[in-house]
């Protein structure tokens, strides 16, 4: 049971320690010459006119309600799919009543205009 | 300490990341240079020894540790040092389940060559690549930078619309093969069928010439699933953020989107998670839809009992392993260049496009695609 997870783990460990290896021998080679100028964030040459800890379009929260729907009925879809043959056409016929609210729901944002950018 | 499992995870990542990765940076600035009718890099030389300039990539990663490190006024410091890790980490671990090759038998053990053989193989690669997202956002939000935090709303906009087609569009790959275990997914494609098959089984032609057997097409996904395959490999290279779908760090409107205020090694981890990316997807396609390590029309069975007689069942198990990890990579190959060629062919969208291309058209469609296989699968279980 555990050995099948143990590939993921050894995995894991080499990702980390290829990239905090890479990450730590950057800090500690590099030069340090820091002065003010250099250590302003980018703005095109201008002094920051405004704070990036600002409000910004309510359209992406819109987009992420949206992905929380679509994304919960996706994994609906995976076990589903992965049986389907032995489900049959029960299977085939409750999947067409779960998706066909959902497609409703699809076309109701869509006239909205919440697909919009 | 399950040493072959060690060995295993070692060599997809360096094949992945210590050759392939590296390559594909190459790749990229030569395929380029090609399409474009320049000579690309060749300047990089060791001891005046230049191939191609292959030894740019070393020389990039060297440059890139020793730059400064620059953390901007008023960026959050620990979440800028997290931000390329996640990105760079969530990219590698993505190996851990993708088959290079069968199950091969030699001196009375068995191996399959992937680092970890599990139930929820496809899940695991949807649920890294959700993670990757999270790298993005931190970076956008840590630098205290306006074209940072633009770059990654876009990013983040994006990446969760493409999960959701990303995640729906391969639904009609598993019902065909009735498996998320992608071993098992490309050992179901490790055979071919009859073109016109369908005919029989409908009753329509009853029974088939003879000669009708011999028109036969390896079982892979993208014979048996072709509108997923585009909609997948679509929905993937958005998700991965690479051109044409770059908006997110679009340099003619944002500077450099969410890795503005990156620089060095930090950027150099993004940048690596990008070309990584490229490989896991190459990977990834070729596993679900082009037949993974399995050589068309010559199934495994076929290579071993012909090898058998000849040299006894150890070689020949070898052997097959050695033709089979050599059609991977030659897959993989070929999948980077599309990936590449399509790069350097089509301009970036416009954001609007990107989204309605994700929300208008693959969504509707992938939905669509679900069901129509459903029936074509059940009407065909039913004449059986």
């Amino acid at each position: 049971m555990l050995a099948e997870y143990s590939g993921v783990l050894i995995t894991l460990a080499i990702a980390f320690l290829l990239a905090g290896g890479l990450l730590f021998a950057h800090i500690r080679l590099g030069p340090r010459r820091r002065f003010d100028e250099k250590l302003e964030p980018f703005e095109c040459g201008e002094r920051q006119i405004v704070s990036p800890r600002q409000r910004f379009a309510v359209k992406f929260y819109l987009v992420a309600i949206l992905f929380v729907v679509f994304d919960v009925e996706a994994l609906f879809f995976y076990p589903w799919g992965a049986l389907f043959t032995e489900l049959g056409w029960h299977g085939y016929w409750a999947m067409v009543v779960f998706t066909v609210p959902l497609v409703v729901g699809l076309l109701y944002e869509w006239m909205k205009g919440a697909l919009e950018w | 300490m399950p040493w072959d499992v060690v060995a295993k995870s070692l060599f997809i990542v360096v094949v992945g990341v210590g050759v392939f990765a590296p390559v594909v940076t190459w790749v990229e600035r030569k395929q380029s240079a090609v399409m474009q009718d320049r000579i690309g890099a060749n300047r990089a030389d060791l001891f005046g020894i230049r191939i191609l300039g292959l030894l740019h990539p070393a020389a990039d990663v060297i440059k890139l540790i020793f730059k400064e490190d620059v953390v901007p006024h008023g960026a959050n410091r620990a979440l800028h040092l997290t931000a390329p890790l996640i990105a760079a980490v969530a990219a590698i671990v993505s190996f851990a389940v993708i088959p290079y090759g069968g199950e091969y038998t030699v001196g009375g053990t068995t191996f399959s060559l992937v680092a970890a053989d599990v139930d929820w193989g496809l899940l695991f690669i949807f649920a890294v690549g959700a993670l990757a997202a999270y790298g993005t956002v931190i970076a956008g939000w840590a630098s205290n930078n306006n074209w940072s935090l633009l770059g990654s709303l876009r990013a983040t906009a994006q990446m969760i619309s493409y999960e959701v087609t990303m995640g729906l569009s391969v639904v009609g790959v598993f019902m065909v093969f009735q498996t998320l275990r992608l071993p098992e997914m490309v050992h179901a494609q490790d055979a071919t069928f009859r073109l016109l098959g369908f005919l029989e089984v409908f009753g329509w032609v009853d029974p088939l010439p003879a000669w009708s057997d011999w028109i036969r097409l390896p079982r892979w996904g993208v014979f048996l699933q072709p509108l997923a395959f585009v909609m997948f490999l679509a929905a993937i290279m958005a998700e991965n953020k690479r051109p044409p779908f770059d908006v997110p760090e679009g340099d003619s409107e944002i500077v450099a989107g969410y890795h503005t205020e990156y620089s060095g090694m930090r950027f150099g981890l993004f940048f690596m998670a990008e070309f990584i990316e490229v490989v896991v997807i190459a990977g990834l396609m070729v596993t679900l839809f082009l037949g993974g390590w399995s050589v068309p029309w010559l199934s495994s069975e076929r290579i071993v009992a012909g090898i058998t007689p000849l040299f006894g069942g150890g070689f020949a198990n070898l052997f097959c392993m050695l033709v089979h990890v050599t059609t991977w990579l030659v897959k993989v190959s070929a999948l980077i260049w599309l990936q590449m060629a399509l790069r350097w062919t089509l301009p970036r969208f416009r954001y609007d496009q990107v989204m309605d291309l994700c929300w208008k058209i693959l969504l509707p469609l992938s939905i669509a695609n679900i069901f129509v296989t459903g029936t074509i699968l059940l009407l065909i279980e039913g004449t059986r």
